[in-house]
């Protein structure tokens, strides 16, 4: 099939948790909404109809890396089949706030191999952009452990065994991710996001990056910053 | 008498599953493939009864059996459409639920497992939905190669009045309804029955499924069926 010419775009951001993607990919939503175009987003591990089947055995805990990566393999199928591919054709602008390199990152940190989780995800589209914010470990845990929040049993990556105390065992599971996001900065073309500066930085990066995906007469528009809340030039 | 296997590595279909310790099996690992109504069922209970009064541990396991998401699979089919790929990657999620629980645990203290049914059905479901064959194989590459595998063949037209008989009607997915195959509710069933038969007629010889006529009386097949297996269990002494 010839590919369609109207075909929207897909844009991600990853990184680990606390490292401002979440708010940075909430700006461009409304950037690219405030423009009048159409927006899709999408999060991680988010399907209804996935979750009520699974959340049984999630707080079980017993379940093995093959078929824990195989139950997000199935939310994100859900997600991708019912929304991410259709709105894509549709010439929606998709955003998701993680993509499959979440799973390659959690699953390799579990035992499964890259190759085969590389496999299972091979149905899903490269992104057009994929946004990786850079952090220090410390710095992001130390966002999200200041308020000493409850941290669910496969979040801690307590099933790992690395230690006894939640909070030192999230604190080694992270910083396992991070290495196994920094082994795919280059193969997979992330486009590294400092995730210390400012937040209107960042944002900045981001948008000058998306501009590139907008219709020529958005692009004057989106410049000007005549959008609500377009970059500042 | 209970025989005295020693351990043999398990193999698997792709990588594998690499953070498992122990790897070895001291059991085996025999499948029945077949469609609803090819008697897999009995033929499995004759099997565990036989093989029983012969001294072996045997464990039955099956798709859809595992007390994890099991019962959600059947739940979620009904209540609102699946994708394709959402569907096989649930059920692939439940098969390594029961292989890494059950299966793999169960060969490793020596039991012969019966398998009613294995990834072949699953792959051959997806298959006829339009799923690439390749992406079906890897998908299921942390999958243990069975040491025995059967495949119950019962021609389609038979198969709709063994189920009718049994059921009264017939299972959704089973008739394959959610493909659009026909209005005409036999013929779609037919349809779809044939669709899953040429998979496995594809997947025979790289899978090394072997081929066993089920449309014969229950007691023949199992007579069939006894002789290959016990000539097997025979051969590892």
């Amino acid at each position: 099939m010839a590919r369609n010419p109207h075909r929207g775009k897909l844009i991600v951001v990853e990184g680990i948790d606390g490292s401002g993607k979440s708010t940075q990919l909430h700006l461009l939503d409304k950037w690219l909404r405030s423009l009048s175009l159409n927006v899709f987003f999408t999060e991680w591990n988010s399907s209804d109809v996935v979750k009520e089947i699974t959340s049984k055995g999630k707080k079980k805990a017993l379940l093995t890396p093959t078929t824990f990566s195989l139950l997000h393999a199935t939310d994100f199928a859900d997600r991708y089949e019912r929304n991410i591919s259709p709105l894509l054709e549709a010439g929606y602008f998709v955003l998701a706030d993680r993509y499959i390199y979440t799973a390659l990152a959690r699953d390799v940190v579990r035992g499964c191999t890259s190759a085969w989780v590389r496999k299972v995800y091979s149905f899903a589209e490269t992104p057009d952009v994929t946004f990786y914010f850079r952090v220090p470990p410390d710095i992001a845990m130390d966002r999200i452990l200041e308020g000493r929040p409850k941290l669910k049993y496969y979040e801690a990556g307590m099933d790992l065994n690395l230690s006894n105390d939640e909070y030192e065992s999230y604190r080694i599971f992270q910083a396992r991710i991070v290495e196994q996001y920094e082994a795919m900065v280059q193969k997979d073309r992330f486009a590294v996001i400092n995730g210390t500066l400012d937040i209107e930085e960042q944002q900045d990066v981001m948008r000058k990056r998306v501009l590139k995906f907008l219709p020529s007469n958005l692009k004057a528009l989106a410049y000007s910053g005549r959008g609500t809340g377009g970059p500042a030039v | 008498m209970t025989q005295q296997i020693t351990p043999r590595p398990l193999r698997f279909y792709g990588e594998g599953i690499s953070y498992l310790k122990r790897l070895e099996s001291k059991g085996s690992l025999i499948v029945i493939e077949g469609p609803d109504g090819s008697g897999r069922s009995s033929q499995i209970d004759l099997i565990t009864s036989h093989l029983e009064a012969a001294g072996h541990a045997v464990l039955t396991t099956g798709l859809k059996r595992s007390e994890l998401i099991g019962a959600g699979i059947l739940e979620a089919k009904h209540k609102l459409p699946l994708g394709k790929k959402t569907l096989a990657l649930f059920y692939a999620a439940d098969f390594a639920d029961q292989l890494e629980h059950k299966i793999i645990p169960a060969l490793h203290a020596g039991y012969v497992v019966l398998a009613d049914r294995y990834i072949y059905t699953l792959m051959a479901r997806s298959s006829v939905r339009g799923i690439g064959r390749a992406w079906s194989h890897d998908l299921f590459g942390f999958a243990i190669e069975p040491d025995l595998v059967f495949y119950l063949d019962v021609p389609p037209e038979e198969l709709f009045h063994r189920v009718f008989q049994k059921y009264g009607s017939l299972d959704y997915y089973e008739a394959g309804a959610d493909m659009g195959l026909s209005d005409d509710l036999f013929e779609s069933f037919v349809l779809y029955q044939r669709g899953i038969a040429k998979e496995f007629k594809l997947m025979e010889s790289k899978y090394g499924i072997v081929r066993i006529d089920g449309g014969r009386a229950i007691p023949d097949v199992n007579t069939d069926l006894q002789r290959r297996i016990d000539d097997y269990l025979a051969s590892l002494r």
